[in-house]
Formats: structure tokens, sequence, C-alpha cells
């Protein structure tokens, strides 16, 4: 068995495209859940939004990918607008209620017959959705990396994705260091209080609600842009929890929390796939068979989750102290 | 503490001549009221909980609002900071009409309450507690928030404010530690600290004593009467007569959800109508301030 290639291929899926798309979701979630407190079960349908917003402007209606960005943003934004106006004076359950039906509904709603012509229903909608973000790949043939297999493309994408990453985290930290973050914060603790200390609550929650949403529409768009292609099934209620779990795996309310947790899950997730297959190719292995690998992976994972929570329930930055206090 | 004694003197006593001639009636006008309340009422169900006709409080003295649980103080309070709506009414702050206010707006004109169970945020430094209490902070505003050298000089003089502030509330060696690692009393008082970093006119304080030992609380009193000598108008609610008789300049006595009595303590505790309403009709011996504190529900002490 080649122990390096799987080691090869673990880590150019953990530090991947992929593991890149949930990374943003997942800044975004740590802004709205892990500093303000949002119980937002539907980051999936901001993710949606952005990559549907290049499929839609580049494929149906033959526009600029730019464009196409600004319209991710702007259709994220109302989209935490639609989810956060009715919900955010409610308790926080409300808008858990509402955030996970309206990420299905999106789904349901972008493949349906009806819009078949805008957004290509069940198929979705597939072409050279990123080429003009292709186009300026300066790369000019595959590079040999020593650990990573990437190929031209993917090498772009990742690196244009972890320097958007890596200034998407930044914003955050400017955020949540300042007094804003402080009354996020707050808001998280006891509502109440901050609303008795002068404070338009309301206003702050839809706040975190819009950044953390356009946040993850960044990841929307990257999928589209690296994928060349927008399938609405892919963006099941699922994704969003893979999200918490990474965000709940670096450790929610921390700057670096999203990036090590996605690194970490998608290392585990991948790993734990290549490791099953090359056991089964070889022979190790004879209970399980190759199809059996993609079910068997998330088991381990949520096994290896568990022991985590057992372990460690605060995350990888987490501070065990905060925990040991009651959050009301 | 000497000083200290002498200044109670001066608040104490300039709010008990202001009040002087104030007719012992429910509803009386005072000469300067701060917060005027009219026709408020609000109804749970078949139960009215809140039937104020006419509440007047008086600036820079110290108003206890007493009454038997269930009498609807704390539904009264909720009323005016804006957390619950009535049925009806209206109430000015400043002979400024504010009724339907969201509650950080009047926080922001200067109408700051506290909350019965302890709001202290557990999960954040003391420190940032109080500063999340400073008001007009333009870091607080998403896009500014981004620019440090926009706020960092106003963060330093609200740091500077806390620290003064906490030193007075003897937390000031608390201040990096978690809200939450914080003993019941601590909170009490960081909470307390915490309304007054708002630079309020009037502080409504929703039982600042429920659950604190008798040793903090009369520390807690002597909070209380300072927050009155430095010239802010104090409003609490409370249950226990011997805490009220102690540091109130006014009471004002509710029983279900109507203003029975008003008065200074001393009448207050004598009146008939209040006796009755906490230890029921025909109890035969008076109130006095002989040690016997009446909280009629001990266990309970939740309105």
């Amino acid at each position: 068995m080649d122990y390096l290639q799987i080691l090869s291929l673990t880590l150019t899926q953990a530090f991947g495209v992929t593991a890149l798309i949930y990374l943003f979701a997942a800044i975004g979630l740590n802004v709205q859940f892990g500093y303000t407190g949002l119980l937002n079960f539907g980051q999936v349908a901001f993710v949606a939004a952005g990559a549907y917003a290049v499929g839609v402007i580049v494929l149906t209606f033959d526009l600029s990918l730019w464009l196409a960005i600004v319209v991710g943003m702007v259709v994220s934004t109302l989209l935490a607008l639609l989810l956060g106006i009715p919900t955010l004076r409610l308790r926080a359950d409300y808008l858990a209620i509402v955030t996970i039906a309206a990420s299905e509904l999106l789904r349901l709603l972008v493949r349906s017959i009806a819009f078949k012509d805008v957004f290509g229903g069940a198929q979705g909608l597939n072409g050279k959705l990123g080429r003009q973000f292709h186009d300026l790949n300066p790369l000019p043939a595959d590079v040999a990396l020593p650990v990573f297999t990437w190929s031209r493309q993917d090498l772009w994408v990742v690196i244009v994705g972890w320097g958007l990453a890596l200034l998407a985290t930044l914003l955050v930290w400017g955020l949540v260091r300042s007094p804003w973050g402080r009354v996020v914060k707050g808001i998280r603790e006891d509502e109440a209080a901050v609303l008795s200390l002068g404070k338009n609550v309301f206003v702050y929650k839809l706040q975190a609600l819009v950044i953390g949403g356009g946040i993850a529409a960044f990841g929307g768009i990257l999928w589209a842009v690296a994928k060349q292609s927008v399938q609405p099934d892919t963006f099941q209620p699922d994704v969003t929890f893979f999200v918490y779990t990474i965000l709940l795996l670096g450790g929610a309310a921390r700057v670096f929390g999203p990036i090590v947790g996605s690194i970490i899950f998608w290392f585990l997730l991948a790993g734990f796939g290549e490791l099953l297959y090359a056991l089964i190719n070889n022979g190790y292995i004879e209970f399980l068979a190759a199809q059996q690998v993609g079910s068997m992976r998330f088991m381990l994972m949520g096994l290896g989750l568990m022991l985590l929570m057992i372990f460690r329930p605060q995350g990888i930055f987490g501070d065990r102290r905060e925990l040991a206090l009651d959050a009301r | 503490m000497p000083a200290r004694t002498e200044d109670k003197a001066a608040g104490h006593a300039a709010a008990v001549e202001a009040l002087r001639d104030v007719p012992q009636v429910p509803g009386a006008s005072k000469p300067d009221p701060i917060l005027v309340v009219d026709h408020v009422s609000r109804q749970f169900g078949g139960l009215k909980a809140v039937d104020v006709a006419h509440m007047e409080i008086q600036r820079g003295a110290i108003t206890a609002l007493i009454g038997p649980n269930g009498a609807g103080k704390t539904t009264l309070f909720n009323l005016l900071t804006g957390f619950d709506k009535p049925d009806s009414g209206t109430w000015t702050f400043n002979d400024r009409s504010v009724a339907g206010q969201a509650p950080y707006r009047l926080a922001r004109i200067g109408m700051v309450r506290t909350f019965q169970l302890t709001k202290a945020l557990s999960r954040m430094s003391v420190m940032d507690n109080m500063l999340l209490g400073a008001n007009g902070q333009s870091g607080e505003r998403v896009l500014q928030a981004l620019l440090p050298f926009i706020w960092r000089g106003q963060e330093r003089a609200n740091t500077s404010r806390a620290l003064e502030l906490l030193e007075r509330f003897n937390l000031h060696e608390k201040l990096d530690d978690f809200a939450g690692s914080l003993s019941g009393g601590q909170r009490k008082l960081l909470e307390m600290a915490r309304a007054l970093m708002v630079s309020p006119e009037i502080v409504m304080l929703d039982e600042p004593m429920a659950g604190v030992n008798p040793a903090l609380t009369q520390s807690l009193l002597g909070h209380i009467k300072n927050i009155r000598e430095k010239g802010t108008t104090v409003l609490f609610v409370e249950h226990d007569m011997d805490m009220v008789h102690d540091i109130s300049d006014w009471v004002i006595v509710m029983a279900q959800g109507q203003i029975i009595a008003e008065g200074p303590p001393d009448a207050v505790m004598k009146d008939e109508q209040v006796i009755e309403a906490y230890l029921g009709s025909r109890h035969g011996s008076a109130l006095t301030d002989d040690g016997a504190s009446l909280t009629p529900d001990a266990q309970g002490g939740n309105s």
C-alpha cells in the first residue's frame, strides 16, 4: 500500500476546492452563530444563492462573471433581509425554523420545471461558468507541487480561494475585536440586557446575518467557478450541518476556528475514504465493498466527532472555562 | 467613611425636604417629577395585572415600589421600559412622551433598568460588560468598526470611566474575569455599575436585593444610596419592607395592579391598607421597624 499517496490525496482534499467552499460557509456561520448566537440552519441557502447567481448570470443571461459576483452579493443580502426581518424580532428558534425551511424551498424552487429556463431544473446549470476567471490564470502549466496534486485550473482556484478566505477571516477579526463585535457577543449572551443598555439589537442581528450570508455566498460563487456546474441537489440541508460541524470542530467564536475546522473535517473525511479504498483494493478488508466507502467514512467521521465532543467539547481553539459558564 | 456619610445626608435631606409637602395619597403629584405615568393598564387574559391611574416619580430621590407578590410591580417596570406593551396609557420622561418607545431608545435618553434575574453577560469579561453600557461609541457602527483609529479614543475614555465605576463597586480586581465567574452578589453589583455606564438620569432596579446574602445587602444598599448622591434618580422594586425603610425617600405601594398608598416609608408602614395588602385583613399587629422583616413569600420571592 502506498501510504504516501493516500496522505497526498487526503491533503489535497483537506486544502482543496470543496474544503474552501465549506470554509467560506463556516466563516459566515461563525459571525452569525459563533459571535451573535443566531441559529441559522439554512446556511446552504446562501451558498446556493452565490452559486446560482453565477450560473444564471453567466449561462442563462450570458453576462459577465464579475457582474455575477455583484449579483451574488446582492441576492444573498436580500435573502438575509427576507429571512431576518420577520424572524429576528422573535425568539431564536423562529430563525432556525424559517432558515431551514427557506433553504429547502430555495432548492425546490431552482430545481422546479416551472423555472427550468432560468435555473436549469434538476440538471442545474452546466457550462463554462468560470471562463472569465480561468482566463486570468497566470500559471503556465500544471505545477508539480511536493504533496498536493492539483490541476493547473484547481491550483488557480485554490490560490485565489485561500487568499479570499484569509481576507474574510481578517474582516471577521476586525469586526469582532471592535465595539461592534462586543455588542453582538452581548446579544449572544443576553439580548434583553443589551437592549436595556441602549443598543438596537434587531439591527445588529440583521447586520450579522447579512455579513455571514455574504461570506457564505462567496463560497457558492467559488463553487460555480471551480466546478463549472451548479446542481440543485448538492444544496441539501446536510451541507448546513457539515458547516456547523466544521465550526464546532475548530471552536465557535474563534477567528481561526473555521479554517482549522474545515481542514480537519476534510482531512478526516478524505483520509478515511482514501484509506478504506486502499485497504479494500489491497484485499485487507473483505467485508466492505468499494461502493460502501462513501457511507463508511461518514460513520467513522461521526465517531471521530463524538470523541472530540467527549474529550474536547470546546473545539480545537475553544476555551474550556467558557463552556463551564452558564450562558445565561 | 465619614465623607460618604455626610454626602448621604445631603442627598437624602434634599429629597425628604422636596417631598415634605406632598400629600400622602395614591397618585400624588410631586414638585419635580422625572417620570409621570397616566392610565397605564395591562391585561393578561382575564387578569388585570397593571392598572395605574396616575403615578409620579420625584427627581433625585430614591422611590421604592413595593407590594406583595403578583401586585404588578415588575409588569409595570416592563411596560415603562418598553419591554412589554400596555393595553392603554401614556407616560412622560422629562416631560417628553415616551409611551411605545423601544427599550433601547429609552435607555439612550436616560432611562435604564436592571432585571430581577441578573443578566450578567457570562462569557464576556467584566470590563466588556461595562464598556457595553457606554453609549455613542462610534465603533459600534459596522463600518466604523473596521477602522480602529475612529473609536480608540472613545474606548480609552470609556475604559477609564468604567474603571472608576468598578472601583466604586469593588469590582476593579475582577475586570478581566468572565462575568459568569462572579458570585450572585457581584453580578448584581456589576449589573448596577453597567447600568450607570449608560449615564442614566433614572435607574430602575428590579429587586436589586433578591438572592443576595444579608452581609452584601448592606453594601448594596450603600451603593444605591450613593447613586442618588451622584444626582441620579432611583426607582426600585422590592418587597422586603425593612430594606425599603432603610433607603427610600418615598414609597409607592401596589396591590392587585393598582397603587393603594404612597408616602414616606414611616407613614406607609403604618398604613392600614398596606398592612392588609401584605398580611391579609384583620391581622393584629402593626408594621414596625422592630426588625420583623415582612417578606410575604420568603421562599418564592418573585412577583
